[in-house]
């Protein structure tokens, strides 16, 4: 029995084969997953990619070297600051030039605002997807605030353009000091609230516990990185691996887990919200003076090779591979997304599960399907 | 009086045409204006950034329910208002088409963001973008920006309810839309 | 494993590799016959042990396709580069390594979308982003389109 595209709705094993999205409220954007079900439980899931695929990469091929920066804002347009950085660390490592120390740690401080309000923003999608909806607007009450201080030094809430080969584009506000100190007092107040609300509730443990699990070999395997990786006990936090721009002189701590399951990573996107609280607690004080862009020329030209930096999303290791032949656009730009890859683990995670298992492991691998298809 | 010589009759004063029906219509026009403007219930659709600040614009800060849009549908069956926030690429453009037909009358459409009104940042060297939702289906208000403040949908929002509130139910029928 | 000691370990495995030293990682070019065989032992042999393929892409230099594999081993801390120059652009054909990295399924279903790349004994050769019916293959440099809009 198929309907009128041919696809199979019951096949001859007497299983149903039901689409979920693309418009659909918990798939965090527009994926299309078609599920062979057995009743309620999964029997295999095929994900469909491509409905936000935008041509970054043939596009960046036509842009110079200052502006092909601005369509990884769009890409995962919750790390927007540390996509950026990513892009201006590759050419920057082409030009053999380093950012300013003020620019450096301008940027790790951006990048850790952001870090912080991309999981606030997935706790409180987490919540919604599970059916509570009041930790929604608990989240967006520390977001907005965050973003507000983006606004006043960036000029943007979301597709901020600050980073640029060399450092940032314009100097810190003189409020940006006293301001994140303000945000992060808040934050450390209201962030036992989040525990109470969600992590000891006996629903939210019921439905994670045990659920999507994912084995240390699995995750190397299926290439995926970032909390979805750290919770079955992976070591791959690539600012400790390849520290880039003074992350190697900041404490901090890697949070790993064991269990691997949806708990698992949702404890350690917990933690790594407190850990970002530290790196900024320890640098805001210590901004040195001095330019925040370091001299370049109008003009960027590449020499002729090849170019890859990797940083640490808030999903993932995202990587930036530059092609150039010396001409002042790239030949061909590869963006290798953390998304891409953990959205593979997803098939291996959910089969045998039942349909509300599903939703709780998209929800915790915290996908952001624009930057799966690019 | 014969009624066929109603017609012969010369009234006092001036004639005006009202739309269709005179004052109770009116009157009624105005009631149902009031009802649909203030309750337009908007469809869950996002597909990339612009989503993310149509979420703003629902949390605690910016409230779009004080205008009446609190009750997001998941399904387009119930929903009247599609807000389109984010890229449409060409493999999404049949599916948004779907969606729109699948939504009862009368409907709105809200294209958010500078990518629905004509591509926006990818328009030059990009083979899947749409350029401009409006190829798709027919749009009310269109709102720029990259993505554009949570503020600025709430002003396309009042925008549209005020162009709701100037409909007319009762149309001649060479008028009809 | 430094550079050299890997550079002895790989042309112990194909005499017929040369390497490329001038960029941050150890590149390694060989044929695209010869892959697969060099990918298990890169994979299997514990002295070497690449559990990690990081990055999986093609890059069109015009008269022939470069497939480009980044390997990371995660006990040995050592990186590799293989490079794999598959000379026929009408029809490019090169081995699946989904076996050996299952993270290889999807980056390959995505090279065959964008460069038309069809890769052998692989479990789904389908495009991944792109309508199934979509004509040519959008990355090449000799890709041809009307609608696209060029300044």
């Amino acid at each position: 029995m198929s309907n009128l595209l041919g696809d199979p709705i019951v096949t001859e094993e007497g299983e149903f084969v039901i689409n979920v999205g693309p418009q659909h409220p918990s798939t965090h954007g527009v994926l299309h997953l078609k599920i062979w079900l057995d009743g309620e439980t999964i029997k295999k899931v095929q994900p469909h990619l491509g409905y936000i695929h935008r041509s970054i990469e043939k596009m960046s091929e036509s842009l110079s070297y200052r502006n092909f920066i601005f369509a990884t804002s769009r890409m995962d347009y919750l790390s927007a600051h540390i996509n950026n950085q990513a892009c201006a660390l590759a050419v920057e490592k082409g030009l053999q030039i380093e950012a300013t120390p003020r620019a450096q740690i301008i940027r790790i401080l951006m990048a850790e605002l952001t870090r912080l309000s991309s999981h606030q923003l997935w706790w409180g999608c987490t919540g919604l997807d599970l059916g509570a909806v009041t930790p929604f607007f608990y989240a967006f009450r520390e977001r907005e605030a965050i973003m507000d201080i983006m606004e006043e030094t960036c000029g943007a809430r979301l597709t901020q353009n600050y980073m640029v080969p060399g450092g940032v584009m314009y100097d810190i506000h003189p409020n940006f000091q006293h301001r994140v100190k303000d945000v992060m007092k808040q934050v450390k107040k209201y962030l036992h609230e989040y525990d109470e609300l969600l992590t000891g509730n006996v629903i939210f443990e019921n439905r994670t516990k045990g659920v999507g699990y994912l084995s240390k070999e699995d995750a190397i395997s299926y290439g995926c990185t970032g909390p979805t990786a750290r919770a079955s006990g992976v070591s791959c936090d690539i600012r400790k691996w390849n520290p880039y721009d003074g992350y190697e002189k900041v404490q901090f701590e890697e949070i790993l887990g064991t269990s691997g399951d949806c708990y698992g990573r949702y404890m350690v996107r917990m933690a790594e919200m407190k850990q970002s609280i530290h790196i900024i607690e320890q640098l805001i004080d210590n901004i040195p003076e001095g330019d925040f862009q370091a001299k370049t020329k109008n003009v960027l030209k590449l020499p002729k090779g090849e170019f890859y930096q990797r940083v640490e999303t808030a999903r993932g290791e995202l990587g930036v591979y530059i092609v150039s032949d010396g001409a002042a656009s790239p030949y061909r730009i590869k963006y290798r997304s953390p998304n891409f890859s953990n959205l593979s683990a997803l098939e291996h995670m959910a089969l045998g599960s039942k349909i509300g298992d599903l939703v709780a492991i998209m929800s915790t691998i915290d996908l952001v399907i624009p930057d799966v298809d690019r | 009086m014969d009624v066929k010589d109603t017609n012969k009759l010369v009234f006092p004063g001036q004639v005006h045409e009202t739309s269709d029906g005179g004052i109770l219509v009116t009157k009624l026009d105005d009631v149902i204006n009031w009802a649909r403007a203030n309750s337009l219930w908007p469809l869950v659709f996002g597909t990339s950034c612009c989503a993310i600040e149509m979420m703003s614009a629902a949390d605690a800060r910016h409230d779009w329910s004080r205008f009446g849009f609190e009750v997001a549908r998941a399904t387009p069956r119930q929903a009247d208002l599609i807000i389109v926030a984010g890229t449409i690429v060409m493999k999404m453009a049949p599916v948004l088409k779907r969606l729109y037909d699948q939504m009862p009358d009368p409907k709105y459409v809200i294209a958010m963001g500078a990518c629905t009104i004509s591509g926006g940042p990818f328009f030059y060297n990009t083979y899947s973008v749409v350029k401009g939702v409006d190829h798709v289906i027919p749009v009310d208000v269109y709102i720029p920006g990259c993505p554009p403040r949570p503020e600025a949908l709430l002003h396309a929002l009042i925008t549209l309810q005020e162009k709701i509130k100037h409909e007319t139910y009762f149309k001649k029928k060479d008028d009809k839309k | 494993m430094n550079n050299d000691e890997l550079k002895e370990a790989i042309t112990a495995l194909l005499p017929t590799v040369t390497f490329d030293e001038t960029g941050e990682f150890l590149n390694a070019l060989i044929g695209s016959e010869d892959l697969l065989p060099l990918m298990k032992a890169l994979r299997s042999q514990t002295e070497l042990h690449f559990d990690y393929l990081f990055c999986l892409t093609c890059v069109d230099w015009k008269d022939h396709l470069m497939m480009v594999y980044h390997l990371l081993s995660k006990d040995h801390k050592h990186t590799v580069v293989v490079k794999a120059k598959i000379t026929d652009t009408k029809n490019p054909e090169i081995e699946a390594v989904t076996g050996i990295w299952k993270t290889a399924n999807f980056h390959e279903r995505e090279v065959y979308d964008l460069f038309g790349v069809k890769f052998k004994n692989h479990p789904d050769m389908r495009r991944i982003l792109l309508d199934e019916d979509w004509p040519g293959y959008p990355l090449r440099k000799n890709y041809v389109d009307e609608n696209m809009i060029s300044l």
